[in-house]
């Protein structure tokens, strides 16, 4: 049996693509996939880049196209800027996932307050709060690198914006 | 045109400090740095390719991002002085990045409203990127004006030879008269707050009387601009149209 090409079967097609820097969360989950619509019998993706700089914009794309061409739709991405993408668009899921990755997730509530108020950052293996900045830029532009006190565990922090 | 011209003064700013900032990689004193400041460059190389695209589509022939950033030459390029200045020591690196960073983030703040949506877009973006550029450059201009004699004499010194070249961040250039994009003269007294507040920290003092060095938004560089532009540009001129 084929599946109907129906607005909610594209969606859920788009959804699964896994972020290729972070593959523990879908492109959903981390909120860069806003919207998926049919236009003209086309699968339309909106997505939103995480960083001006984010160099896995493009391949996030094209996995989205290719996904929603696997499911059997004619696809088309638009890069959406604004408004523009912030962690507080990661959905509770996401957060969750990051943790049990290792990736301690982002405090929710964006802005530059959050930014500058040196947030309090749970390790993700132990969950102390006893955590300190080791660096201001991690292993990707999403995130920032931290190590905890209580058991000594260095990890990613992803950074609120 | 004017907007064509502003946005290429704009993108010209950030993919040519974004380059500079490029060439510390695998340079850098320490690990952490190695990592931030190619990560910088990214925000900046971002910024600029958007940018890019939307002034090729407004100039409406046919240029695409690739074509604005590698086919024209050195007095085609409309970025200020200040960015093209070399890495130096890390002194100067770091003080040229909160120079302009603390110019970029009240600046983007400004384009939160514009009525152009891919400016707004961009500001969206790049207005908490250059916080975070402000947040890690001012911390070593303090760490550093504060430090050993020998970090202060040298963030001396890149005071002294960077600060003649602050003024033309507040020049309008192509930008007068263009309502897409914010006054660049309006955003002197935020960004003189935030050096002052800075170099108070690091026991630095602004200097009084310099004589400003312009001319990068009428495409009069200095010397080290072609340097860079040749590097930068010799790979994509060699193999046109070039696919990986």
């Amino acid at each position: 049996m084929i599946a109907e090409l129906t607005e909610q079967v594209a969606w859920q097609a788009a959804a699964s693509v896994p972020d290729p820097e972070v593959p523990c969360v879908t492109v959903a989950e981390l909120g860069i996939l806003r919207q998926v619509s049919m236009e003209d019998g086309v699968a339309v993706a909106k997505v939103t880049p995480t960083y001006s700089g984010c160099p896995a914009t493009l391949a996030i794309e094209l996995s989205i196209e290719a996904a929603l061409r696997d499911a059997g739709f004619e696809a088309r991405i638009d890069r959406v800027l604004s408004p523009a993408w912030t962690t507080d668009w990661i959905t509770a899921e996401g957060r969750e996932k990051l943790r049990a990755f290792g990736i301690a997730p982002p405090v929710t509530g964006s802005g530059k307050a959050a930014l500058f108020a040196s947030p309090d950052v749970c390790c993700p293996r132990c969950g102390s709060v006893r955590t300190i900045r080791i660096s201001e830029f991690g292993s990707t532009a999403c995130k920032a690198h931290y190590q905890c006190q209580s058991c000594a565990e260095p990890f990613d922090y992803f950074k609120c914006i | 045109m004017a907007l064509f011209n502003a946005l290429l003064e704009l993108a010209d700013d950030h993919l040519v400090l974004g380059h500079r900032l490029s060439e510390w990689c695998g340079h850098a004193p320490m690990l952490e740095e190695d990592l931030a400041m190619p990560n910088m460059a990214l925000d900046l190389i971002g910024t600029a390719r958007v940018l890019y695209d939307h002034a090729g589509k407004v100039e409406g022939q046919g240029r695409d991002e690739d074509a604005l950033a590698y086919l024209r030459g050195e007095r085609e390029y409309r970025n200020c002085l200040l960015v093209e200045r070399e890495n130096g020591d890390f002194a100067v690196t770091m003080l040229r990045q909160l120079y302009f960073a603390a110019f970029m983030e009240p600046y983007w703040q400004a384009g939160l409203d514009s009525s152009d949506e891919v400016i707004k877009g961009v500001a969206g973006k790049a207005v908490k990127e250059m916080a975070y550029h402000i947040r890690h450059a001012g911390e070593w201009v303090i760490r550093l004006g504060d430090g050993t004699e020998e970090s202060a004499a040298r963030m001396r010194d890149a005071v002294e030879e960077l600060h003649c070249f602050t003024e033309e961040l507040f020049e309008e250039g192509a930008a007068e008269g263009v309502d897409a994009l914010p006054s660049r003269a309006a955003i002197r007294p935020i960004w003189q707050a935030t050096i002052v507040r800075i170099f108070a920290e690091a026991g630095l003092s602004m200097p009084e009387a310099v004589y400003p060095q312009t001319g990068g938004r009428s495409g009069q560089h200095n010397e080290v601009l072609g340097h860079m532009l040749a590097e930068m540009q010799s790979l994509h001129r060699a193999h046109p149209g070039a696919v990986w």
